[in-house]
């Protein structure tokens, strides 16, 4: 069982880069561990700290102006690399939903798959969104997975998500249980597939 | 069942369907599933906690690649933590019951190299791994693509994966390929004209008559970059170049087995006025010697083209990621490449570092030698590859060369060994990932064929090979 996602108000981190691949939010020499624990603290670590390992002033993480459980992120966010461990570094670091206008595929199931919600928004919506939290960085954020809906100040979008993955999002399933109440019929065609 | 004309991808998906139950992604049964050190460890714990054996250890192969180092491999992994994790796959593979190529064993090697090479990969399957790069085993006609590690672990616990159906894209190259012109270029076009995204939701099938007239491994270095334009994966249809290649492998069937299932591997093919929800084409004679200059695989130009400005970019959104990439590569709009020194050449990766890459390179640089202050290593996909290219003295061209011939493992395409690009320097590399510190934390990377890389190393410079032919 994993956490149960509901509705989650908060503050939002904007992060105004196109093309955020998983080498930027966890670079290859950070994925050595054996359990899922710990990634955060190299969450884009690149960009975060200099070579001599000094916060770097001007990363929006790094910036005491933002905060809050949201990511917001420039289109085709989480491309490249299949890695699982940028999703537990996302969530590790203690963000519980990423916006952005295009997600990649891979990045996206391991998202859902470890209870971090994937909000895709029109370009318009994540452009306002953005801006607005450059400039007023306390904006509230509501995130209704219900619903499917975001909003802050006035502006409210519908956003998809399937309704399967819906479901266990809400109440914390992961896909191996239902996988593995099918064990006979996968049994059955391994045999007659050999 | 429909008499629908179906595409080869909705053929092989379709026959491996489990279950396909309202409001639930499909189940789709894996026949091969292809396991290393960096992705699985996790997924085994699950199991452990779960009290659950491996589903069908004789569908699951695993090696050593990711954290390996390229030079004495013989003694113990120096880093820590490496080696821990190379430990925790031999832990795990021995617990389980996992057949492991493990470093020494003559069948190691990069675990998109090895399982081809095996002829563990065959046409008709499903293949999945924990690595995104997957999309290679396609070139031989089969759903191939990478995964997350939830999802190693569901394919360990049930053989099964929850797939939603991507979309379809089937993308048509026909025409003569120009001179100095190889399957890498071909890619890294296409890639450069829809973009890093231009396929994500999408599983592309390959056509044309300049596809397959390629050899099997060239169109492995084609379905393998699949995932850098955002597909789910690439496959080709299989034909005689592929049945061909596959015949006494060490895992194919043999005998009467292999003609059945050629028999079978030839219905694969899309049926006639079978449909996909796009269409792409291009022109192999459109296509010359690219080369990328920024920090996605979409940034990528002719050698001899001039590196774009902001204002001739098609969105405007794109502009500031633009401009900081180009910050990083130290890199000037509008400038050429050509000629801009370079530091490194990695030969090697899931891309190119099969046995056909290395004999071009060797022709290339046959009886010449590295450029001054060059470092240049060649690294094998796999031991087979590694004794092939000795067996035919390319070991001794290389060394002539000034090139090194090491071991085979994902070397410095990923950062993660001790193999790694310096801060600030320039590699031309046969890899796949032109990122941000993908090579090494401040490396800079100009992806490119071997052809092109092997001219760099010559001159020491970005190079448009054709000069050199």
């Amino acid at each position: 069982m994993k956490e149960k996602f509901t509705t989650l108000v908060s503050t939002g981190v904007p992060l105004p880069i196109e093309n955020i691949d998983t080498d930027q939010i966890i670079p290859a020499r950070f994925l050595k561990a054996t359990t899922r624990e710990g990634f955060g603290d190299n969450l884009f670590r690149d960009w975060r700290y200099d070579s001599a390992q000094n916060p770097m002033a001007d990363f929006a993480l790094n910036q005491s102006r933002y905060s809050g459980k949201i990511l917001v992120a420039g289109k085709n966010f989480g491309c490249g690399s299949s890695r699982e461990h940028a999703a537990w570094a996302i969530y590790d670091y203690g963000f519980r939903v990423v916006v952005s206008s295009f997600f990649a595929d891979i990045f996206k199931n391991n998202a859902l798959n470890n209870g971090l919600l994937p909000v895709v928004v029109s370009d318009s919506y994540l452009r306002s969104l953005l801006e607005t939290l450059e400039r007023e960085p306390n904006t509230s954020i509501t995130v209704n997975l219900q619903d499917q809906k975001i909003k802050f100040n006035d502006r409210e979008e519908w956003f998809e998500i399937n309704a399967y993955k819906k479901t266990c999002l809400t109440n914390g399933y992961d896909d191996i249980d239902y996988l593995l109440s099918l064990r006979n019929e996968i049994k059955e065609y391994d045999l007659s597939h050999a | 069942m429909s008499n629908r004309p179906k595409t080869i991808f909705e053929k092989i998906w379709d026959a491996h369907v489990v279950k396909r139950a309202e409001g639930y992604p499909d189940a789709l049964f894996i026949d091969r599933h292809f396991i290393h050190e960096v992705t699985s460890p996790q997924a085994f714990d699950g199991l452990r906690k779960r009290n659950l054996p491996v589903f069908n250890i004789q569908r699951t192969t695993a090696t050593a690649d990711h954290n390996v180092p390229t030079k004495d491999q013989h003694l113990p992994i120096k880093e820590a933590l490496s080696r821990h994790q190379v430990e925790t796959l031999r832990k795990n593979c021995a617990e389980f019951g996992v057949e492991l190529y493990d470093l020494g064993h003559p069948y190691q090697g990069i675990v998109h190299i090895i399982g081809p090479e095996l002829g563990l990969t065959l046409p008709g399957m499903t293949i999945v791994c924990g690595d995104s790069h997957t999309s290679t085993h396609g070139a031989f006609g089969n759903i191939a693509f990478g995964i997350g590690t939830s999802e190693v672990e569901q394919v360990l616990a049930t053989q099964c994966i929850l797939q939603y159906k991507p979309k379809t894209m089937r993308i048509e190259i026909n025409g003569q390929l120009g001179k100095g012109v190889v399957s890498k270029d071909i890619i890294l076009y296409i890639i450069s004209k829809i973009s890093a995204s231009g396929a994500t939701g999408y599983f592309v099938e390959y056509a044309g008559d300049t596809i397959r007239n390629l050899s099997l491994e060239a169109r492995m270095t084609i379905c393998n970059m699949s995932i850098e334009m955002g597909a789910r994966g690439g496959l080709i249809a299989p034909d005689e170049t592929t049945f061909t290649y596959i015949k006494g492998r060490k895992f194919a069937p043999i005998g009467a087995a292999f003609d059945e299932a050629v028999a079978t591997w030839k219905k694969l093919a899309t049926d006639e006025g079978a449909k996909y929800d796009v269409v792409l084409t291009f022109d192999a004679a459109d296509i010359a010697p690219m080369i990328t200059y920024g920090t996605n695989p979409g940034m990528g130009i002719k050698v001899t083209d001039r590196i774009p400005t902001p204002a001739e970019l098609k969105e405007i959104s794109a502009q500031a990621s633009f401009t900081k990439s180009l910050e990083y590569m130290a890199l000037q709009p509008g400038a050429p490449l050509l000629g801009k020194p370079i530091d490194y050449v990695f030969i090697g990766s899931c891309t190119n570092a099969r046995i056909e890459d290395l004999r071009l390179v060797a022709g290339m640089v046959k009886g010449k030698k590295k450029a001054e202050g060059v470092e240049v290593w060649v690294i094998p996909g796999s031991r087979q590859v590694e004794a092939q290219a000795r067996q035919e003295g390319l070991d001794k061209i290389f060394e002539q060369a000034g090139f090194e011939l090491r071991s085979p493992g994902c070397s410095a395409c990923l950062g993660m060994n001790e193999d790694k690009v310096p801060p600030g320097k320039y590699c031309i590399s046969t890899s796949n990932r032109n990122f941000e510190g993908r090579q090494g934390p401040k490396s800079r990377t100009f992806l490119a064929s071997p052809l092109s890389a092997a001219a760099a190393a010559i001159t020491g410079k970005v190079t448009d090979v054709r000069e050199l032919m």
